[in-house]
């Protein structure tokens, strides 16, 4: 590879990847397909194993066993410089002894490329900073060298490109900003990009398709439409957004939907959203598919019906408004409501009901969760409210 | 009116506050040492170096302007490039078996502490066993009874009336070995804080180990190479103790340390010797100010 520029991007294909450390496993069987061209996300949180993966696929870190294969050629073996791979790291590492474009030049002149100034030049235009190309990495902001990172390793053409959480020491502003220079500049060049983050908002926005790693695993990889509207398990659920669960047993099953018996409550989903259809099955909801009702609305078998539950937390965020609800049987349900009028639509403490259309429910493939310790109406939110309640009253009384 | 007083009284109080009375109370006993230990000899010595002989007696002078004493330069030329040879090779030789040493302690060791620790002690301990006595102990087992050497001539590596002691191997072995903890510590204390992410950051742009070594590595570690060979080189270049016969010199490997000695102690020239002493010390501060101007570590000084 190395002489050559990419002409495009290059498939990424992990065979049964294992990645040990003394004392933990870093990566289980890891089994995943890139197709050239597309912008993939690795998300997870901390810990995850998501940057091993990414320092693996660098060949920073040698794998335990499995192979990794770039454009169909096992790199598993090779060291890094071999690899038709580069890397913005999260730190950046720009080198603090050479200037911008001496960075920018540095990989294009080790594979002795003709005109390795001018292609720098480019790249940094490219990025908009070619203007700073003679000064030294550390006169630059935080988000000028993530650019010049960026440059950097553009300029190569690598078959793969991996960034491992580049956004992650910039501010909110300049990060939006960065993100849809990044997918632009993506499409420009037309090489596959490997993205670690463990902001879920940030993979959504960016990656044609997210890989949700949990403990060493992908726990669900998909589209970021497919894997909101769809999570198959309940890290997925509540690691990208926010769910509402219910675990219950199947109580009925028609041609179309099973129900499940949430304490009393029906709750219906349809099969084709639902990953099982028998046994204890969990199902959830995303808060802002709720709709909040004051009075017992009449029961419609398209919608599904919790209440009356009483609203025990009101946070008001600009765009929307959190209620937190305490429903006896199902335990905390968190509404996301738009703020359409003015002010919130219920106060704390108002008796409520929350509905919503059967055909947004989904069913996950999590065996049932363990017994919860406590009584779903005595969690530790609601025990807060109800000492401040007793506080109040007898400090009125007093 | 009010509210701009206090701004400017809070901004004032931003900026460090200089020619504090306090400040210049804890610069005294500095300010004295130097005045005491540097100036004074540093003057006495330029008065002594222009002393003429005072006719009455062998070995006493007076004060005069006798710029001629500085043509000693010439007589002793042949010293004083062998004293610059040898510091030049020991510095060499010093680097080269320190800055493997430091990258080991201060890079490769970083995950055992305990190993780092006691490597650093290692390099430290020769310091706790006087720097003669380690001389005279390198002398005796470089001497022509020791079993080294015997051993050396037994297999035929060393020709049977060759001697190591006395010649400049000797001297350069002895000037390298007294002064590697002085390259192993600044180098180390500069590879203990490189970023091995800039490494990682080569071997990512195509960069081969030794591309990385060459292009990151060693101007990542430049201040600590500088600082090394200064400390190495300034005083290997002065020193008296190795070259001398007493010790693993020979008639032969005489250095200008060697004859500021004898002019001082044996023939009681004071003023040729002084004279020498700043013809070194000029040397030196010209080398050492091209070789920080060509290392670009300017900082430095």
């Amino acid at each position: 590879m190395a002489g050559a520029f990419a002409e495009a991007g290059a498939d990424l294909e992990l065979v049964d990847l294992h990645k040990r450390f003394p004392g933990f496993t870093a990566i289980e069987e890891m089994n995943l397909v890139i197709p050239a061209g597309s912008f993939f996300a690795l998300l997870g949180p901390s810990g995850c194993g998501k940057t091993t993966t990414l320092r693996l696929v660098a060949g920073l870190e040698e794998a335990t066993s499995g192979r990794i294969l770039i454009g169909g050629k096992d790199v598993t073996e090779t060291k890094p410089y071999q690899r038709p791979v580069n890397t913005v790291f999260q730190s950046y590492a720009l080198f603090p002894h050479m200037s911008v474009i001496d960075n920018v030049a540095f990989g294009l002149r080790r594979r002795g490329i003709s005109d390795a100034k001018g292609k720098s030049h480019e790249a940094l235009a490219l990025v908009e900073l070619d203007h700073l190309s003679a000064r030294r990495p550390a006169q630059l902001s935080g988000g000028q060298q993530q650019r010049v990172a960026l440059a950097r390793a553009i300029v190569n053409r690598p078959a793969l490109l991996l960034l491992d959480e580049p956004l992650g020491a910039l501010d909110l502003k300049l990060r939006r900003q960065m993100q849809l220079e990044l997918k632009s500049i993506q499409d420009e060049v037309g090489l596959t990009f490997l993205h670690v983050t463990h902001d879920q908002e940030e993979a959504m926005t960016m990656a044609d398709t997210v890989a949700v790693m949990n403990k060493g695993r992908i726990e669900q990889l998909g589209a970021p439409e497919m894997l909101y509207e769809l999570p198959r398990t309940a890290f997925v659920a509540n690691f990208l957004g926010q769910s509402n669960l219910f675990t219950g047993p199947v109580s009925g099953t028609t041609a179309t939907s099973i129900a499940v018996d949430v304490e009393g409550t029906r709750i219906v989903v349809p099969k084709a959203r639902a990953e099982r259809h028998t046994g204890t099955v969990t199902v959830g909801v995303r808060p802002e598919k709720l709709t909040l009702h004051t009075e017992a609305p009449e029961v419609d078998s398209s919608r599904n019906l919790l209440g009356p539950g009483r609203v025990i937390d009101v946070s008001f965020s600009g765009v929307s408004t959190q209620y937190i609800l305490a429903v006896p049987g199902a335990g905390t349900v968190t509404v996301f409501a738009q703020n359409m009028g003015v002010g919130p639509l219920v106060a704390d403490g108002a008796e409520v009901w929350v509905s919503w259309s059967v055909d947004h429910g989904f069913g996950l493939e999590d065996e049932a969760p363990p017994a919860p310790r406590f009584d779903a109406d005595t969690d530790t939110a609601t025990i807060a409210v109800q000492k401040k309640r007793a506080l109040m009253s007898e400090l009125e009384e007093a | 009116m009010a509210f701009a007083a206090f701004a400017t009284e809070t901004a004032k109080e931003q900026t460090p506050r200089r020619g504090g009375k306090i400040a210049l109370l804890l610069l005294v006993p500095g300010l004295l040492y130097l005045g005491l230990f540097f100036l004074v000899p540093l003057f006495s010595l330029v008065f002594t170096s222009l002393q003429a002989p005072s006719g009455v007696n062998f070995g006493q002078f007076e004060a005069a302007f006798k710029i001629e004493n500085y043509a000693v330069f010439g007589q002793y030329s042949e010293q004083i490039l062998r004293s610059f040879l040898y510091a030049v090779l020991a510095t060499v030789f010093a680097l080269l078996f320190s800055y493997p040493l430091a990258y080991f302690i201060g890079v490769k060791a970083r995950p055992w502490p305990l190993l780092q620790n006691l490597m650093l002690v290692l390099v430290i301990a020769p310091f706790f066993i006087s720097f003669l006595l380690r001389t005279i102990a390198w002398k005796s087992m470089l001497s022509d009874e020791s079993p080294f050497v015997t051993g050396l001539k037994a297999i035929s590596l060393l020709a049977p009336d060759a001697h190591i002691t006395g010649t400049p191997f000797a001297v350069v072995f002895g000037l390298t070995y007294n002064f590697i903890p002085f390259m192993t510590l600044p180098l180390y204390a500069s590879l203990e804080r490189l970023d091995t992410r800039y490494l990682e950051a080569g071997s990512d742009l195509y960069a081969k180990p030794f591309t990385t070594f060459r292009t990151v590595t060693i101007p990542l570690s430049m201040p600590g190479i500088v600082s090394g060979v200064l400390l190495t080189f300034i005083p290997a270049a002065g020193d008296y103790v190795n070259a001398s016969r007493e010790f693993l010199g020979g008639t032969g490997t005489a250095m200008i340390g060697n004859v500021i000695e004898s002019n001082f102690l044996l023939s009681n020239n004071y003023p040729a010797a002084a004279a020498l002493s700043i013809i070194l010390m000029l040397a030196i501060l010209v080398i050492v100010l091209v070789y920080v101007r060509v290392s670009g570590t300017k900082d430095l000084l």
